[in-house]
């Protein structure tokens, strides 16, 4: 039986090239297995082999994110791995993120499972927990001979494609993703046990913790609003009649971005709302309730501002992931700087 | 997606129904729209009428995006 | 109040000349149902189809469940105001079909009924696929406008449920279960050791496919109100919405409430069960603010030590959710909400829209993003023609075969979050 083959990403200081002052060495491959990738390769046993190591240096590779990455992947993409495998970075800030970001581009672009390890509290955790599967690691090398049989555990399981248990069962960091189970008594019994704990003073553990949405700054001010180019956003689920890109009416995974070039109003023969989280029965008869254009356009002539963009950017909101609104917003944003959109009204139901 | 528009300085308001989600989710100027069903008019008045608090409402959010804040402001 | 539940186990549904229960099977009529459902003018077609636990039958799109039951002695009829005359409920003894279910199905309203797989995969998520199923479909009238046809559809069931509950009237229970909740003074001293628990039963209301009745009132209209535990029981809610399939709460589901029922369990024994609250979920800001401030004030006015807090659908209700929990968590009372979940398909985002430091103590009923693989069956009760639009389901999401991915929440009551299931969610 042929070997499964595991390709092993390292830093300059675990290659043995040096500290800070090899920290800007360029990528390198090198057959077999070298430095912590012996204690896996014996790990691991004879059905695997790690066919090459990649070394980077930890500040080519912050100072160099996209050539870094693109230079190692064609390094990775002859040896076919079955499994990458990057680190342990430790308590690493620079390595760990560089193995976060190595990891991340070898599971998009080569399509295989990737492993890292790191100490909790390394910057690359928070960056990428939600990502990839992080082995929880001590602070310092000296944490070697525990992560190894971890990693080996994952690895396998990874590589068979076997189901991957929780965080504590397994060893890694919590990744924040909430998966399903049954559990042994039902939601109502479970909530009145708790319940009955919570009055009695006793501690009565949260099946969901409340999360801590994140902030952002206050931007500054419109100053010259009659000469301020408008764009208009939306998550009340308007689009044009027989909605064209299938938006869907709730827990939407995409937006869609349509002209309103020359209308003076929305008019109801042109769109229509799939939102799936409200009577649709008054915007479906004047579309204008979400997408103000009517009295934007009034503003547009009389200088009251200084231009519409011509078109809108819409959504479902309605059970919409916040990482989904995240992504389309990050993904449409570019579209507004380009155009030059000093100003933006978004609307929701 | 009201975050990432501010995100690259970009100034947004969000005219909004349920002012509380606007909150938790982290917009700095929310202008409260009048309900959910029709977030900005009121179709049972007249279509006059109902153009005017649309008018109102915009004239609010264009009023919010010129005033400077430094935190989470609901502009009534 | 005090009432009886009788209960006659259903294992098995049967067509017969006439509608009657023997030996544990219940046979029903077809033309007489089809018959009662069509003296309503709005609808045109009605076919009755039988699905049991194991077959290979889809059932969608799912309107509305309901179990028969009937009133066998005391004060009013079932489903009061909407079906019975309005009358009090809650006391004397009703007798149930358990194990037995009207389903409503056929040509969507909107995009928010589900589906039912009586065996596969998918069967586990759904409590349907472990009833014998009296599936009703109907046929709109051409042209019906939408709100008329979820009524006539939601009457539809209803009739049908309460001719079938008819058989149950005669019948000697197998068992026979007494719920009892006493006025609130003496209620408070049967057990004064006790913690005093309560419960705030938030009522879907937001519009089209979005309402909830209480005795026939549509509970937008109503202000947060008391009731005595055992009236659902007789059918005093009813459901006449359809949010995301997931988490609808059927009439089944009402009149099964599973933290009313979990709560008798507990009565008396680690705390005592005072009364429930009924709330509904508002469009309005101004109306999410004074009825949660009602919520609030009435669990005051009760001398509640603590209580659980249950919503319907998911979105902007989180508010109504968020602010029932942040002010009577403010009023002194401690709570527990069961909620279920929408991270996303990869499980990542937040789950709630809302999100308040008071809700510390939650209760998750499972995620709803998850995609689950439906493949194909035997029999189809109902029409595919729609998946790609349900909630849950998206373009491209159908196969030659009859198979198809979608979202769990297409599910009907797969992550209903009122605790009824097992399914459960967790941090990995």
């Amino acid at each position: 039986m042929a070997k499964y083959k595991i390709v092993h990403y390292i830093n300059n200081f675990f290659s043995g090239a040096g500290g800070e002052e090899a920290a800007g060495m360029r990528p390198e491959v090198h057959e077999g297995a070298m430095g912590p990738g012996l204690a896996l390769l014996e790990a691991f046993g004879e059905d695997y082999e790690i066919a090459a190591t990649v070394v980077c240096g930890d500040n080519y590779f912050g100072e160099n994110l996209e050539d870094a990455t693109a230079e190692l992947l064609s390094m990775i993409e002859p040896f076919k791995p079955d499994l990458f495998i990057a680190g342990p970075a430790f308590n690493a800030g620079r390595y760990g993120v560089a193995c976060g970001t190595i990891c991340k581009a070898v599971e998009k672009e080569l399509g295989i499972p990737v492993l890292t390890g790191m100490y909790e509290e390394n910057p690359g955790v928070d960056m990428f927990r939600k990502d990839l599967i992080v082995i929880k690691t001590k602070n310092s090398a000296a944490g070697m001979r525990k992560a190894v049989p971890v990693f080996k555990n994952l690895g396998e399981k990874l590589v068979k494609g076997e189901e991957i248990l929780g965080p504590d069962i397994e060893g890694y960091l919590e990744r924040g993703i909430r998966v399903n189970y049954f559990a042994e008594k039902r939601g109502s019994e479970r909530a009145i046990e708790l319940l009955v704990k919570k009055c009695r003073g006793e501690e009565c553990p949260t099946e969901y913790p409340m999360p801590k949405f994140d902030r952002v700054e206050p931007t500054a001010p419109v100053t010259d609003m009659a000469h301020t180019k408008i764009a208009i956003v939306t998550s009340g689920g308007i689009v044009p009649q027989g909605n064209p890109d299938h938006i869907e009416s709730s827990s939407a995974t995409k937006y869609g971005i349509y002209s309103i070039a020359g209308m003076e109003r929305m008019d109801k023969k042109d769109f229509m709302t799939v939102h799936g989280g409200y009577d649709r029965a008054f915007v479906t008869e004047d579309p204008n309730l979400v997408i103000p254009l009517d009295v934007l356009r009034e503003m547009e002539k009389e200088g009251v501002i200084g231009e519409l963009a011509d078109y809108f950017i819409t959504t479902t909101g309605t059970g919409t992931a916040t990482g989904n609104a995240k992504a389309f917003g990050e993904d449409f944003v570019g579209k507004l700087k380009e155009d030059g959109i000093g100003a933006v009204i978004l609307t929701s139901t | 997606m009201v975050k990432e528009i501010e995100r690259v300085g970009i100034p947004v308001v969000h005219i909004c129904t349920v002012v509380p989600i606007s909150k938790t989710i982290g917009a700095n100027r929310i202008v409260p729209a009048i309900g959910i069903p029709y977030p900005l008019g009121d179709p049972t008045k007249s279509a006059e009428q109902s153009k005017k608090i649309r008018r109102e409402l915009v004239e609010r959010g264009l009023k919010a995006l010129e005033t400077p804040v430094s935190e989470q402001t609901v502009f009534e | 109040m005090k009432l009886e539940l009788g209960k006659i186990y259903i294992r098995d549904v049967q067509f017969a000349e006439k509608t009657y229960v023997k030996d544990g099977t219940l046979y029903v009529c077809k033309e007489e149902i089809e018959k009662l459902v069509l003296e309503d003018e709005r609808l045109t077609g009605a076919r009755v189809e039988l699905a049991r636990p194991g077959e290979s039958v889809r059932i969608s799109p799912v309107k509305d469940v309901i179990e028969p039951r009937v009133k066998v002695e005391g004060n009013g009829a079932v489903f009061p105001g909407v079906i019975g005359k309005v009358g009090q409920v809650g006391e004397g003894r009703t007798h149930a079909l358990v194990g037995a279910t009207v389903i409503t199905c056929g040509k969507i309203v909107g995009f928010q009924e589900g589906v039912i797989d009586m065996s596969g995969p998918t069967a586990k998520y759904t409590p349907f696929s472990q009833t014998n199923n009296v599936c009703v479909v109907i046929e709109p009238a051409d042209g019906l406008e939408t709100h008329d046809y979820e009524a006539a559809g939601r009457m539809a069931g209803l009739k049908t449920a309460v001719y079938v509950a008819e058989a149950a009237k005669n019948l000697v229970p197998d068992e026979i279960v007494t719920y009892e909740t006493k006025p609130l003074l003496e209620q408070i001293a049967q057990y004064p050791d006790l913690p005093k628990i309560g419960y705030v039963h938030m009522l879907q209301s937001q519009g089209l496919l979005h309402d909830t009745y209480y005795y026939g009132v549509d509970a937008k209209k109503f202000i947060p109100t008391i009731m005595y535990p055992t009236e659902i029981m007789d059918g005093a809610i009813v459901s006449g919405n359809c949010v995301a399939p997931c988490d609808k709460v059927t009439t089944y589901h009402h009149l099964n409430n599973p933290v009313i029922e979990d709560l008798y369990q507990h009565h008396g024994k680690d705390l005592n069960f005072v009364g429930v609250i009924l709330t509904n979920e508002n469009v309005f800001l101004a109306d999410k603010e004074r009825h949660s401030d009602m919520v609030a004030k009435l669990a005051k006015y009760l001398g509640l030590d603590g209580l659980l807090i249950t919503e319907e659908g998911y979105g902007n209700p989180d508010t109504d959710l968020m602010m029932n929990c942040k002010k009577v968590t403010q009023a002194g009372v401690k709570v527990v909400i069961i909620t279920d979940e929408f991270p996303g398909r990869d499980g990542k985002s937040y789950s709630l829209a809302d999100a308040v430091p008071e809700a510390d103590t939650m209760v998750s009923c499972g995620q709803g993003n998850l995609i689950v693989h439906f493949p194909p069956m035997d029999k189809l009760i109902g029409t595919m023609d729609y998946v790609e639009s349900q909630i849950g389901g998206y373009a491209g999401c159908m196969n030659e075969d009859g198979s198809f991915d979608a979202e769990l929440q297409i599910i009907i009551a797969s992550t209903i979050a009122n605790g009824f299931n097992k399914l459960a969610a967790r941090t990995y």
